[in-house]
């Protein structure tokens, strides 16, 4: 037999990795939705769950370039495979009847993401540039109590709330095929526990993106 | 009834080709959709144009020759059918229908709506087997008892007729339900696993090699499957390769 | 003395095969790699022998004209495959096997090899489990068997209504090894157009790439044929549209003696025929008369009145309905041989009692099945008193768990539910049992030229038993092959690579060029089908489930006539350097043009009745076929005489010394 090529070159591996980074983003997802609700009912508890992601050094300088490596490998592995996936049909149909056999989430998982690549971009822009720029580039001092603040400022402008209520519906339809699809590339499939699987994730596409609305709209409602 | 067919022509696979229409009248409800193609063919022979060449054999929906991508779905709209068993009772009177081959590069155009799907053999050949001669010097049949589930479930992936409707159906191309039916079956059955890790390996790399694209879980392989190969199959080669390449060298 | 040489071992029968592999010459590994064979055809036999010729050393070249290997139509086989494994403990033998299977040939096959094919069934099996066949198993694991028309036990091992793909996957992927391996080189999509013979032996092919249209020139020490039946010549058959008889025909024109021609097999159990633009016929599995009650009305006017849709079947009592086959065959009922249960539809059919809209249909109902499955089921739940309904529920789980992928395939083609209304059945043709006539080795009357599978004579005589077509093909490719065409080939491990740019390679090419450039450059009016239909009808109606000497004689008459007609009028389109699928058809239906005429001589020349031949002057009394063993207990063996009707009469007298004979009764 010719030689293997290593596990990433080959379509497997690459699914697999997608998966694996998808599930540690699903996983920080519900992180950072746990702490963001609490600003909705516990300003005080947001300041210090805020200030301690902040500043601790173990977020700080291990988790989050691990989490910048996994969302940048997840949509830089969703490019290539999409870009060969398109490859492997030169030729299109002249009649493609797509609903017939899948859901229309499935099919579109590179416009979902890169409708939420987009709002990463604005995100960072946003927030982790500043934040950056407030601890690391200007120094300024520590301030336990600005997060609370700050976050009402910002969902006060109209605009970055629509964003935000725009790019949730988008990852919601993004988790909605993404998130059982990860157990089935994972290989974890079975008649008995698949169908719960798929409960959940359908609940989790659906809840954690609602909850991210709602906080936005309840923050731009506080403040009118 | 009467129907116009917007049917795919391509004189070979170093042509361009594009859609023609054509109308047939008097379908009976009780033809299959390949006798309806007949009858086209004998009207274009009456005039002296080239037939639709398309590839047909058994016409009982087990030998996989036959293909189609009709009306944007892969043998057509009924479920679990081949395009063979597909019957014109399932199309109403002045229905428009678009007949195209099976599209991926992994399938090359021969002629009109034939494909070459040679592609699948060689999969096969990189490991679809068990390599055991053909002595008949082999232990008795009843020696390795088998558990009746997975002997079942061996069986039904063991179904695949290979038309290649699945990477017909994937927006991406992918032949993973194909390969992953042959994997499964020799990987629940004791007799296959001994060259299990070493198989799904060979064939994944074949796959890969012969252009297919990769899998993102859409489903529509299972969907448009007629043989209702189940995407289960799919997450144990997944399953399989995953541990073959963390246990090989 | 004959011409005819089966070279059949000498002593007693259960030791000949095994005396014979120690006799014939070997072949040794060094030589081995010096030879060449080519196989035609990928079904159960020839996928089955290129794997087991590359495997021991040969290098091999398989050609098959479907555009995979896998896709041969062995695949299509649905009930089972019989072995002699005796692993239901039911008194099964080897001697059984062979006996069931000389009897159910009405005593027209040759006993050596059919001992021979008994004897290694059992193999097949264990070599089909050791390559992942997934057969159907119990809840112990082990295999599971079912019983077979014909037979009084359980001996037929099975994978749902899909042996045939199972089998035939397994040798596909025992080619796709060798494949991988080098030693075979597989050429998809390319048709034998004709052997050629060097100094008196086969030693190469004429094949035609079917996408390029180019004719190639193939050399081999050997050639092994294993291109299937001829069961096409009727047009409508259940075998695959492609499924043709060129192969066998073109090794006929050269020498290869045409072995019981007229010996087809009719199967009872089929889809009826639905209208004029039928392509083709569908099985329903024999396993079916299991379960499955047949009948047509007692009274011609409830006959009638079902053919017009005034009564529904189900309307009619039981005492209304003629169980047709218990009446006359009460021992074995539903489950007589196929062609005994043929003939008893087409009988009640004729007599008026047929019960489609052409009234070319029998009933096979599942009526009772239902009813006694669903109370035993009831039982096991432990159900008292059951109501009627929970009895029809029941029952209808347990004949689909049984059934319920052909129940699906009858309700896609027919639109009717079975599990509500009986499945309208008829015959079709769907085995030849006639085929190349071959010596004990499998090898013809041409040097060097082997035969297996269906597309031989030797096993099944006049009627082949269920279950024992896959057996066949098997044992020929994976067990017998592999052995005895070392005897021809030790003499030609000095004959070195064959040319083929010798003038003989170059006479079949050009004449296959020529035959090629008249079919496409004829300016006909009509096309292939028209032809092949008419020569189908002629066939049905002359050369089918009976005949007659003046039907025949008229047929012979006509086939010819319409052979000339087509070689005028016939319009191929297109053209010949690409792929033309009409182009194909055309030189396939010029061979059948000229085999049926043979069919119906040999049909003629054999006044007797046995298995699928039937010959309307030779019946009892009561209508059951006539053998007469003092003057037709031979194989009839024809010689091209440079025109099929023209074929000259070879026999092959066939001894009987281990089963007596005896008129075949199934009462």
């Amino acid at each position: 037999m010719s030689s293997q090529s290593g596990i990433f070159n080959s379509s497997i591996g690459r699914k697999i990795a997608m998966a694996l980074s998808a599930l540690f983003l699903i996983i920080f997802l519900i992180q950072h939705f746990t702490i963001n609700v609490t600003s909705t009912f516990s300003p005080e508890t947001f300041n210090s769950w805020s200030h301690f992601m902040g500043t601790n050094p173990l977020v700080q300088f291990v988790l989050q370039p691990v989490l910048l490596f996994g969302v940048t490998l997840h949509f830089v592995l969703g490019f290539i495979l999409t870009a060969r996936n398109r490859g492997a049909r030169d030729v299109k149909y002249v009649r493609y009847n797509g609903n017939a056999h899948s859901s229309w989430m499935s099919r579109n998982m590179i416009w979902s993401g890169l409708f939420i690549l987009f709002f990463l971009g604005f995100h960072f822009y946003d927030f982790w540039i500043p934040e950056i720029n407030y601890k690391y580039i200007e120094r300024l001092p520590a301030d336990e109590t600005r997060y609370y603040h700050e976050v009402q400022e910002m969902f006060h402008n109209p605009v970055r709330v629509v964003i935000y209520v725009l790019s949730f519906i988008f990852l919601s339809l993004h988790l909605l095929h993404g998130f059982q699809s990860s157990f089935q590339s994972m290989g974890a499939r079975n008649p008995k526990y698949f169908p719960a699987i798929e409960k959940f994730g359908k609940l989790y596409s659906i809840l954690i993106p609602a909850g991210f609305i709602f906080i936005a709209l309840f923050h731009y409602i506080n403040s009118l | 009834m009467d129907l116009t067919l917007k049917v795919w022509r391509q004189p070979n696979g170093s042509t361009k080709g594009k859609m023609e229409d054509y109308q047939v009248s008097g379908i009976d409800g009780d033809m299959s959709f390949l006798e309806m193609m007949d009858i086209l063919n004998e009207q274009l022979i009456e005039k002296g144009e080239d037939p639709v060449a398309f590839d047909h054999d058994c016409r009982e929906g087990i030998c996989g020759m036959c293909s189609m991508q009709i009306n944007g779905e892969p043998h057509g709209p009924e479920k679990a059918t081949t395009t063979c068993q597909l019957h014109m009772r399932k199309f109403k009177n002045g229905d428009t229908i678009y007949i195209e081959p099976f599209r991926a590069n992994g399938f090359p155009v021969v002629k009109d709506l034939a494909v070459d799907r040679s592609s699948f053999d060689r999969i096969i050949q990189a490991g679809g087997y068990i390599s055991v001669n053909t002595s008949g010097n082999t232990l008795d049949g009843n020696a390795i008892p088998v558990e009746k589930k997975n002997a079942d479930m061996a069986f039904n992936a063991a179904t695949c007729i290979g038309c290649g409707a699945c990477v017909a159906a994937c927006p991406n191309a992918s032949a993973m339900l194909f390969t992953s039916a042959k994997v499964s079956q020799l990987a629940l059955l004791p007799q296959g696993r001994v060259e299990a890790s070493k198989r799904v390996q060979n064939m994944v790399h074949q796959m890969d090699l012969e252009g297919f694209g990769n899998c993102s879980n859409v489903g529509a392989c299972a969907e448009e499957c007629p043989k209702e190969i189940s995407l289960e199959n799919i997450a144990r080669m997944n399953r399989e390769y995953l541990s073959a390449s963390i246990s090989s060298e | 003395m004959s011409v005819l040489d089966s070279k059949i071992p000498s002593g007693p029968i259960a030791q000949k095969w095994t005396k014979h592999k120690n006799d014939i010459k070997l072949v040794n590994p060094a030589n081995k790699r010096n030879i060449d064979v080519i196989v035609i055809g990928t079904g159960l036999a020839g996928s089955s022998a290129a794997a087991s010729l590359a495997e021991m050393g040969y290098n091999v070249k398989a050609f098959c004209f479907q555009d995979s290997p896998r896709r041969a139509h062995s695949i299509a086989a649905q009930g089972g495959i019989n072995a002699a494994k005796n692993y239901q403990n039911d008194g099964d033998s080897v001697y059984r096997l062979f006996y069931d299977t000389v009897k159910g040939g009405d005593y027209r096959s040759r006993e050596a090899n059919v001992y021979r094919l008994a004897e290694v069934s059992t193999n097949i099996i264990d070599q089909a489990v050791a390559q992942g066949v997934p057969f159907a198993r119990d809840y112990g694991g082990q295999l599971d068997n079912r019983s077979f028309g014909g037979v009084q036990v359980s001996r037929t091992f099975y994978a749902k209504g899909q042996t045939g793909q199972q089998l035939l996957l397994g040798a596909y992927s025992a080619l796709s090894r060798q494949i991988s391996k080098g030693k075979v080189k597989m050429y998809n999509r390319h048709e034998m157009m004709d052997i050629v013979m060097v100094d008196g032996k086969c030693r190469g092919i004429i094949a035609k790439n079917l996408v390029t249209g180019e004719l190639e020139r193939h050399s081999g020490h050997a050639v092994v044929m294993c291109s299937g039946g001829y069961g096409n010549v009727f047009f409508l058959s259940t075998n695959a549209m492609g499924s043709n008889c060129s192969a066998a025909w073109r090794a006929h024109k050269k020498g290869a003696f045409f072995a019981n021609p007229c010996y087809t097999q009719i199967h009872p159990t089929c889809i009826p025929v639905s209208g004029e633009h039928q392509s083709k016929l569908t099985l329903m599995s024999e396993s079916l008369r299991n379960d499955g009650r047949i009948w047509v009305p007692k009274k011609k006017e409830d006959a009638e009145a079902i053919r017009q849709g005034k009564k529904k079947p189900t309307e009619l009592s039981e005492d209304e309905r003629d169980y047709y086959l218990e009446r006359r065959y009460p021992s074995f009922g539903n489950l007589v041989p196929r062609d005994v249960a043929s003939r008893a539809a087409k009988e009640r059919c004729d007599a008026g009692f047929g019960v489609n809209k052409t009234g070319q249909a029998v009933f096979l109902d599942f009526a009772s099945a239902i009813k006694r499955y669903g109370k035993t089921e009831a039982n096991i739940q432990g159900i008292d008193n059951p109501s009627n309904e929970k009895i029809q529920e029941l029952g209808k789980k347990a004949v689909e768990a049984k059934y319920g992928n052909l129940f699906e395939m009858y309700e896609k083609i027919v639109d009717d539910n079975p599990y509500e209304t009986p499945m309208m059945i008829f015959p079709a043709v769907h085995y030849t049992m006639g085929g190349i006539w071959v010596d004990y080795n499998l090898m013809t009357t041409v040097p060097g030229l082997y035969a297996l599978g269906e597309a031989n004579f030797s096993d099944h005589g006049a009627n082949r038993l269920g279950a024992s077509a896959l057996m066949q093909g098997l044992a020929d490719g994976y067990f017998v092959i592999p052995y005895t065409i070392g005897d021809y080939l030790a003499e030609e491990i000095r004959t070195g690579p064959i040319s083929v740019d010798g003038p003989e390679f170059e006479r079949s090419e050009k004449e296959m060029d020529d035959r090629i450039n008249q079919l496409i450059n004829n300016k006909g009016s009509h096309s292939v089908d028209f032809f092949h239909k008419k020569l189908g009808k002629i066939m049905w109606d002359e050369c089918g489930m009976s005949r007659n000497a003046d039907g025949l004689k008229q047929a012979m008459k006509d086939i010819r006539a319409l052979r000339e007609e087509f070689w005028k009028d016939v319009k191929v389109p297109g053209r010949r350097d690409g792929f033309n699928p009409e182009l194909d058809k055309a030189l396939r239906v010029a061979d059948f043009l000229e085999l049926g005429e043979l069919m119906c001589k040999d049909a003629l020349s054999r006044e007797e009745s046995a298995g699928g031949h039937f010959r309307e002057e030779y019946q009892t009394e009561e209508g059951e076929a006539l053998r007469r063993d003092d003057e037709y207990a031979f194989v009839s063996a024809w010689e091209y005489k440079g025109d099929p009707g023209e074929a000259e009469l070879h026999k092959e007298e066939l001894t009987f010394e281990n089963i007596e004979l005896k008129t075949r009764s199934y009462k």
